[in-house]
């Protein structure tokens, strides 16, 4: 009826204006000082301040402007023809999908060095995105399949890559040796570390694991005889084409295979180097998932109480994925080291343990490929806002917000069983427990 | 001996500060069981309010440093509680119903936007404030030391102790108080009963925020220089001692601030002081290992 | 062997902090028997079966398990997980905890984790691809598989156990106890939500299991359908304590019960329960 819908309407802007409003006040308060005001140390060494209304008014009418937007029918009715435009067995289409992008990624990190031989940027950015999926994949058996808070992992990460460094300075040994050396002193500081803090709960789980990730790089800073702190570490040894150095030597790489000689032949031999790796990690994932002890795992994720019913040792468990996690990280750690040819401890703060761990969850927990979508759609947006370098980690902490919101279950969020008696379906993680939605109290 | 009672008194004027922001941790796990994890970067948040109300003030005339102080206070205590009920709002209620990581991934990115919201804002130097309340009493005066008491760590006690008689009242008095505890024991239970548990949870969050803000406030009066990585480390060492003191327990946050506070002092006085971190750190994973309830903390049987 | 206790519980006494939840119960379950533990709600039913799978230890108190094969077992002393390793015993939940992001066969996968991997070399062999660990897998489907029939839920195998209809899942979560081959089988309410053809076909299967496998079953159950048609031994519990122990026809006339469950007349309560 015409006359209902008008006053309908219009009730419907007065409340959509009132709430803008409201919204354009709040943002005064917030804003008014912080942005309204700037201080800047003056001359003489204290702050003098000048204003920056005008800005502050921009900021606020757009805030205006968008709470307008957000609330009118206009984009109430958006969202829900979007939303009809998309099938409801999205999830299963989106599941076949998944075969083909996991080989699709494959093929295209295998054939990347090629594409990008001449741009030693895309290069790097390529070996950047790989590690960080390599420390995704690692992270992932802890957070994704297990189910355990971990918001240190970069420990793991700084102990792999100072192993290396000082066991390769020290005793002179190759990186074949020196890699899994480093690994394992990782898996070994991962169960001197999960032993301890392993029947924690959840959210306190997390904060010491914080902890202790804190702790490792404060002793890397302050243990200068060590690690030689704030400094870090420098020449380690570059890595060789298993024996033949990458110089420009007679007995270099270039000149064994009858290549004119370039600086890049090692970065794809680098590149390589991290995607095996990467690519080993995965296979033990996708192993271990089939076997009791991966199952265990996701068990302990959905239900850990129903676990210790079933006779299963859970801290053993924990343990184990603790452990495993831990040396993938050592083994990244390690590449790192080579790779950078030197280490301090500032590559190792919190805020990398925060990005691998946003990379796990908003990949969707558990799922290899999401793993490796979300690294490269974060690592390469991120590289994507260069310019706008002092905003990007700001748009960075807003978008793992808004991710976790509107889409919680992360990008690939399905489940595919390890074991099937007849006919595979793909589950939709809405139905998956991941540590039990109510806080435990 | 006056040594020891200095550290004794910084301390507790440190430990003070720990304790306003460890209020905020935990009366936000206590209610919805949630780390807030962007708590820290609320408080220097609070900090930096302060630090502009002060120079604004003084732009526009006002010179009475105690008038000054007081409305560093209100203005400070006001907004901060407006970032705090905006964060809510934003990252958190939304994901109220969600998987239990997810809160936790919105706070880390919130407290990554609050930082570098600050950073780009105001710039990544650090921002000194001139001393505004100087002086203080000699206490003891030893044969080479002589044990300061200063008006500031006097005022930051008297701030805490004021700030929690009056907190103490509010949870046990008022009807927000009894509805905070109510959801407290049980938000479903609340909830029907007619509690509106959204402005209950808003407003607790409203609270720790203004808390934090005095903390703020304080710590940019007791050190003089305030940067926009201050939360960080505060917020994991008052949510420490959050921790040890019993999360969920008004007191216990109090207490296990104080505990937190003396420990770091003395630490820096008479071990080391770049490890001093590594000390507040390690006692929260012991704490967490032998007391898993703090020192005030409810025992809790896990109901299966 | 029937009539030798399979389960012997002294002197039982469960506190936390000022409450009591149980006090100073003691009760015996025979083997190859179904013993059920009925009592109003709050009598500590639960909370018994959480001490004697070892979620909770108990305040004060014995719990002897006898295997068989005269193996003993002091319940009081274990932790959960060895209690349903070693000593064998099962149970399921009151509110079912199922792993509901898994599919039904893999709930039942996970049932058999410890011999699996034992078989997988904890882990080591199997990661390698050793045989010994797809043979033991294969039989692990299989027993899945049977269980799976046992419960009719083949047809859903594969479906995610979070997806199946609260009975499905309830005859799941036995199914799963059952793939622990347990000596002693706790169920805590088995037919609750069931309607009246479910708890008749629950009834049937209790007792084939029973009889098919040997297995001491201990039941808490409110459905006295399914209590006074299958239980060979009943046991009442009230505010923590036993107040009646016997056959069902016994239990059943017995006046303390009737006014535990039904409340009596206030001056008749007295005599009641001083259990005239």
């Amino acid at each position: 009826m015409p006359r209902e819908s008008e006053s309908s309407l219009r009730f419907d802007t007065l409340a959509a204006l009132q709430d803008a409003a409201t919204a354009a006040l709040v943002a005064t308060g917030l804003f008014i000082l912080l942005i309204g005001i700037r201080t800047e140390q003056g001359p003489a060494g204290a702050l003098v301040i000048s204003t920056r209304f005008g800005l502050l008014a921009e900021i606020v009418a757009a805030v205006f402007v968008g709470r307008l937007l957000v609330r009118r029918v206009i984009w109430r009715s958006l969202t829900d023809a979007v939303g009809r435009m998309i099938p409801t067995r999205v999830n299963s289409v989106a599941a076949h999908l998944a075969t083909y992008a996991a080989a699709a990624f494959l093929v295209s990190a295998l054939i990347a060095p090629v594409v990008f031989y001449t741009n030693r940027y895309w290069l790097d950015l390529a070996i950047l995105i790989v590690t960080y999926t390599m420390l995704g994949f690692g992270l992932n058996i802890v957070v994704g399949l297990a189910g355990l808070l971990d918001l240190g992992y970069v420990a793991f990460y700084a102990v792999g890559a100072y192993s290396y460094a000082l066991i390769a300075q020290h005793f002179g040994l190759s990186f074949w040796i020196c890699l899994p050396l480093a690994g394992m002193l990782a898996a070994v500081a991962g169960l001197l570390l999960g032993f301890p803090v392993l029947r924690l709960r959840g959210d306190y789980l997390a904060i010491v694991t914080l902890g202790f990730g804190e702790i490792i790089r404060l002793i890397l800073l302050n243990w200068q005889d060590l690690t030689g702190g704030p400094n870090g570490i420098s020449g380690i040894a570059r890595p060789s084409f298993f024996g033949l150095p990458f110089s420009a030597a007679d007995n270099g790489f270039a000149a064994t295979f009858g290549l004119s000689y370039s600086p890049t032949h090692r970065v794809v031999f680098l590149y390589y180097l991290i995607l095996a790796l990467a690519l080993m990690t995965n296979w033990v994932t996708l192993r271990l998932r089939r076997l009791p002890i991966g199952r265990a795992w996701e068990a302990l994720r959905e239900d850990e109480i129903a676990c210790r019913a079933l006779g299963i040792n859970t801290t053993n468990t924990k343990l184990t994925a603790f452990a495993m996690g831990a040396m993938f990280g050592g083994f990244a750690g390690a590449f790192f080291a080579t790779r950078q040819g030197f280490i301090s401890p500032e590559s190792f703060t919190f805020g990398e343990s925060a990005l691998v761990l946003a990379i796990v969850v908003l990949g969707g927990m558990g799922s290899q490929l999401g793993v490796a979508v979300a690294a490269t759609v974060m690592l390469g947006g991120f590289e994507l806002f260069r310019e706008f370098e002092q905003f990007r980690m700001l748009i960075f902490g807003a978008a793992m917000v808004a991710i976790v919101i509107y889409r919680p279950r992360g990008l690939v969020s399905t489940r595919k069983p390890s074991v099937v008696l007849h006919k595979p379906t793909a589950i939709a993680a809405a139905i998956a427990q991941d540590a039990r939605a109510e806080p435990a109290k | 001996m006056a040594y020891f009672v200095q550290q004794l008194i910084n301390g507790i004027t440190l430990g003070s500060i720990y304790g306003l922001i460890a209020i905020g941790y935990t009366m936000v796990y206590g209610i919805i069981g949630m780390i807030n994890f962007a708590h820290g970067d609320i408080f220097m948040v609070g900090a930096f309010i302060a630090l502009i109300a002060f120079l604004v003030l003084v732009a526009i005339g006002v010179t009475a440093v105690p008038l000054a102080l007081f409305l560093m206070l209100l203005i400070a205590m006001a907004l901060t509680a407006l970032y705090g009920w905006t964060v809510e709002r934003i990252a958190y209620r939304p994901l109220r119903h969600s998987f239990r990581l997810a809160p936790l991934i919105s706070a880390i990115g919130m407290s990554i936007v609050l930082q570098n919201y600050v950073q780009i804002a105001q710039g990544a130097r650090v921002k000194p404030l001139p001393p505004l309340v100087v002086g203080g009493y000699t206490l003891l005066a030893d044969s080479d030391f002589a044990v300061r008491l200063s008006y500031i760590q006097i005022l930051v006690v008297v701030t805490t102790f004021a700030l929690m008689a009056g907190l103490s009242v509010l949870i046990a008095r008022t009807r927000l108080g009894r509805n905070m505890r109510a959801c407290e024991q049980d938000l479903k239970m609340a909830a029907l009963l007619g509690i509106d548990v959204d402005r209950t949870i808003s407003l607790t969050f409203v609270l720790g925020a203004a808390l934090a803000a005095v903390a703020g406030l304080m710590f940019l009066l007791y050190y003089g220089v305030i940067d926009f990585f201050i939360g960080f480390l505060a917020g994991v060492k008052a949510f420490t001692a959050a921790v040890l003191g019993g999360i969920g327990s008004l007191p216990g946050a109090m207490l296990g601030g104080l505990l937190i506070g003396l420990i770091e002092t003395l630490w820096s006085a008479y071990f080391s002081i770049e490890y001093k971190d590594v000390a507040a750190f390690s006692i929260l994973i012991v704490a967490l290992i032998f007391l898993p309830t703090g020192i005030l903390g409810r025992p809790e049987v896990e109901k299966v | 062997m029937s009539g030798t206790p399979v389960l012997a519980i002294e002197h039982l006494t469960m506190r936390f902090g000022g409450l009591t939840a149980v006090s100073d119960l003691s009760l015996w379950a025979r083997a190859r028997e179904i013993t059920a533990v009925i009592g109003p709600n709050g009598a500590g039913k639960t909370t018994l079966f959480n001490c004697i799978t070892g979620f909770y230890r108990p305040t004060v108190g014995r719990l002897q398990l006898a295997h068989p094969d005269g193996a003993r077992f002091l319940l009081e002393r274990l932790p959960e997980f060895r209690i349903a390793r070693e000593a064998r015993v099962a149970r399921t939940f009151q509110n079912v905890r199922l792993f509901a992001g898994m599919t039904a066969l893999e709930n039942l996968l996970v049932a058999q984790h410890n011999t699996l991997m034992v078989a997988s070399g904890f882990t080591v062999l199997g990661l390698f691809g050793g045989s010994a660990y797809a043979r033991a897998e294969a039989n692990a489907i299989d027993k899945g598989r049977y269980w799976l029939d046992r419960v009719g839920l083949s047809a859903r195998a594969d479906d995610p156990a979070g997806a199946l209809p609260y009975g499905a899942q309830r005859r799941l979560e036995i199914a799963r106890a059952l793939c622990t081959d347990p000596v002693l089988l706790c169920l805590d309410e088995p037919a609750a939500g069931l309607n009246n053809r479910e708890s008749a076909e629950l009834n049937q299967f209790l007792l084939d299991i029973r009889h098919e496998h040997g297995a001491s079953i201990l039941l808490i159950e409110h459905d006295m359908g399914v209590v006074m048609e299958i239980s060979d031994h009943i046991v009442v519990l009230d505010y923590g304590t036993k107040i009646a122990d016997g056959a069902p026809r016994e239990v059943r006339n017995d006046p303390k019960v009737i006014a535990a469950y039904l409340g009596v007349a206030d001056e008749n309560a007295e005599a009641a329960e001083a259990g005239l």
